[in-house]
């Protein structure tokens, strides 16, 4: 009855299982050419060339970074400017309340600290976590994920998706192992 | 290039021999399981039982000496008219110079492609974070209210006061707190697939679930990767020109000031290498028996150890330079006060502390430009503990030889610490070295994602192999 109702396919995707970063890379080349859209790779290391063979879209993380620094820029600045010149001016000796000068440190503190919040909130929000359960923990092997193997993976719901003709396509890729991960 | 040939001298001289990072024979997986074993077993090191009970009787000590400030107020302390600022600005500055080590090889190494800073960075921050956390200690202990700290910030209040933002002490805030935030974010980030890894390797069904909340359903996506590691660059970037404005600004709480021996433009570059001195002295002294007790000299080769004592040498040499031009400049300015004040640092009552200064900081790096020394760890633990003491030293005479002997003779004094001084100072050191104890038995101590690009089969481990 559950998949009648379930409209996801009946399982999550692909694993294929790579012994070396150059494997996983050239495999992912070929998952690229062949036209799958739905598909991740998992290294224990950031590799340049596995985001390169995947063709991802560039980070958006700078530009949000960069906003987070000009708010924390500009939120200083203000923070300074209305406390000190607006909200509580002190006359010492007729020198002049806007002295922005003597600004300049927390407002440099300020930018810093906002592009940083901007960047680690950021990357974690942009990278959907925290996430508490995903599908690619069910295959036990990817625990090795984590330690020194190279793990590709098509999901389902790709649209040139085929459970028997992937599987022979992800093994025929030097892949030492295939298996279904379930959701 | 042809009188070159006829030299007989070869055209492209071979590439001098570099050490490499890693030791021989390492794997992806044996630097995993090496760096993650000494967490996860059962039964903890003798030498680690031992180090806590040390540790943890001095944060004992730490906590009695607070409670009796809490009870009887900073008059347990030696300050008094005229020195206002005793052991509690001298700590904190002490304390805050330490940290900085960590960020400069976090963030400084990196962006300068120095590889060899993997195999310290994780715990060199972890030491930034826990120095910071002490020095942190001081101005609030020395508010007098110390539960009133938060007048400090600029929050809406009903009293309608704001804090004074042209007061350099109020930069300190700012500056201090920013630190502190960005560090820990800093080292966090770095934890995420490391905590990943220890997640997948826990046996334990408690550790498994602890791990795995602290690395946020971490997968090692290629995805999550490329933005992780634009926001790591980026964090770098924003982190160096963090710590090099840190300890400037802490100089400013000085040089702003009109007091004799601290109204000097030489202070920020001179305290931003004093604490990178200090703080290179302070990972040696962590790294060394770290090595030893975790068997990770594989990891933390003598090539490491080298580096960082030829970092404290060159640091170590600027923070002479600046020892010597203050002398210059108080007798070039030709003012009445900056030249007694001189004098007085030299043969006057605290005489004894300022050449012992000279001896820690002056003499004993000079042993450094020796490659047996650099190299011998016995030698440079020796040293690195010479130069912490020195580097403390440095900050009791300008604190103090300043604010004794300052404009008028009416107002000088004498200083010294007392029982209570001594007893927070060294409490500080108690809480440090708590920190660090939990810390090494509870995450990894080296970043473990980094040292497997190090290895064969890793990106920058491949170009490392071909140049060994």
């Amino acid at each position: 009855m559950s998949s009648l109702r379930d409209p996801r396919p009946p399982i999550y995707g692909l694993m294929a299982e790579f012994p070396s970063a150059d494997a996983l890379i050239a495999a992912a080349h070929q998952v690229h050419e062949a036209g799958f859209q739905k598909v991740d790779a998992y290294t224990p290391f950031p590799i340049e060339a596995v985001s390169e063979a995947l063709d991802l879209p560039r980070s958006k993380m700078p530009i949000i970074v960069l906003i987070g620094g000009l708010l924390g820029g500009l939120g200083g600045y203000m923070l300074q400017f209305w406390s000190q010149v607006i909200r509580y001016p002190m006359n010492i000796g007729g020198r002049p309340v806007h002295s922005w000068p003597a600004f300049i440190v927390p407002t440099f503190e300020c930018t810093i600290l906002g592009a940083s919040l901007a960047a680690v909130v950021g990357m974690i929000l942009i990278n959907g976590l925290p996430l508490p359960y995903h599908p690619v923990f069910n295959v036990p092997r990817f625990a090795l994920a984590s330690r020194d193997r190279f793990f590709l993976v098509i999901e389902a719901i790709d649209p040139k998706f085929d459970p028997d003709a992937t599987r022979s396509f992800l093994a025929g890729l030097n892949a030492s192992e295939v298996s279904e991960v379930d959701h | 290039m042809a009188t070159l040939e006829k030299t007989g001298l070869p055209a492209h001289p071979a590439k001098p021999y570099v050490p490499p990072i890693v030791g021989p024979g390492h794997t992806a997986g044996t630097v995993t399981d090496k760096i993650a074993d000494v967490i996860l077993r059962k039964n903890t090191p003798k030498w680690w039982l031992l180090g806590f009970a040390a540790a943890f009787s001095l944060l004992m000590v730490f906590l009695t000496a607070v409670t009796w400030l809490f009870v009887k107020g900073v008059g347990i302390w030696g300050v008094n008219w005229p020195i206002g600022w005793g052991f509690a600005i001298i700590n904190f500055v002490w304390w805050i110079g330490i940290g900085h080590a960590g960020t400069l090889i976090s963030a400084i190494l990196l962006l300068f492609r120095q590889e060899w800073r993997t195999s310290i960075n994780r715990f060199a921050e972890a030491m930034t974070l826990f120095a910071v956390a002490c020095a942190g200690m001081f101005p609030v202990l020395h508010l007098g209210r110390p539960w009133l700290f938060y007048w400090l910030l600029p929050y809406p209040n009903t009293m309608t006061l704001w804090p004074q933002f042209r007061s350099p002490l109020i930069w300190d805030v700012f500056a201090v707190t920013t630190y502190a935030t960005v560090s820990a974010m800093f080292w966090f980030v770095g934890l995420v697939p490391d905590l990943a890894t220890m997640r997948d390797r826990a046996k334990n069904k408690a550790a498994k679930l602890l791990y795995g909340m602290g690395a946020l359903g971490w997968r090692g996506s290629a995805r999550h990767w490329h933005n992780y590691e634009t926001a790591y660059l980026l964090l770098a970037g924003l982190s160096t020109p963090l710590v090099l404005s840190v300890h400037t600004v802490v100089s400013f709480d000085f040089s702003i000031g009109i007091v004799p021996g601290w109204h000097a433009t030489i202070f920020p570059p001179y305290f931003v290498a004093g604490a990178i001195y200090a703080g290179f002295a302070m990972v040696l002294l962590l790294a060394i028996p770290l090595r030893v007790g975790f068997g990770w000299k594989d990891f933390i080769t003598d090539r490491h150890l080298e580096n960082m004592g030829k970092v404290m040498l060159g640091t170590g040499l600027i923070v002479f330079y600046g020892y010597i031009i203050e002398l210059f400049f108080s007798w070039y300015s030709a003012n009445t006060y900056e030249t007694f004040m001189a004098r007085n640092r030299v043969f006057g009552p605290y005489w004894a502390f300022w050449w012992a200064l000279i001896f820690c900081n002056g003499f004993t790096p000079q042993l450094l430009w020796f490659r047996r020394i650099r190299t011998s760890p016995l030698w440079l633990f020796l040293i690195s503990l010479v130069v912490s003491v020195g580097m403390w030293l440095e900050r009791f005479v300008i604190v103090v030889t300043s604010l004794t002997r300052d404009f008028l003779p009416s107002s000088w004094g004498l200083y010294k610490g007392t029982i209570w001084d001594w007893a927070t100072f060294f409490g500080t050191l108690g809480l440090f070295s708590t920190l660090f104890f939990l810390f090494i038995r509870i995450l990894p101590a080296i970043s473990i994602f980094e040292m497997r690009t190090m290895v064969p089969g890793g990106e920058a481990g491949d170009e490392i192999t071909e140049v060994v």
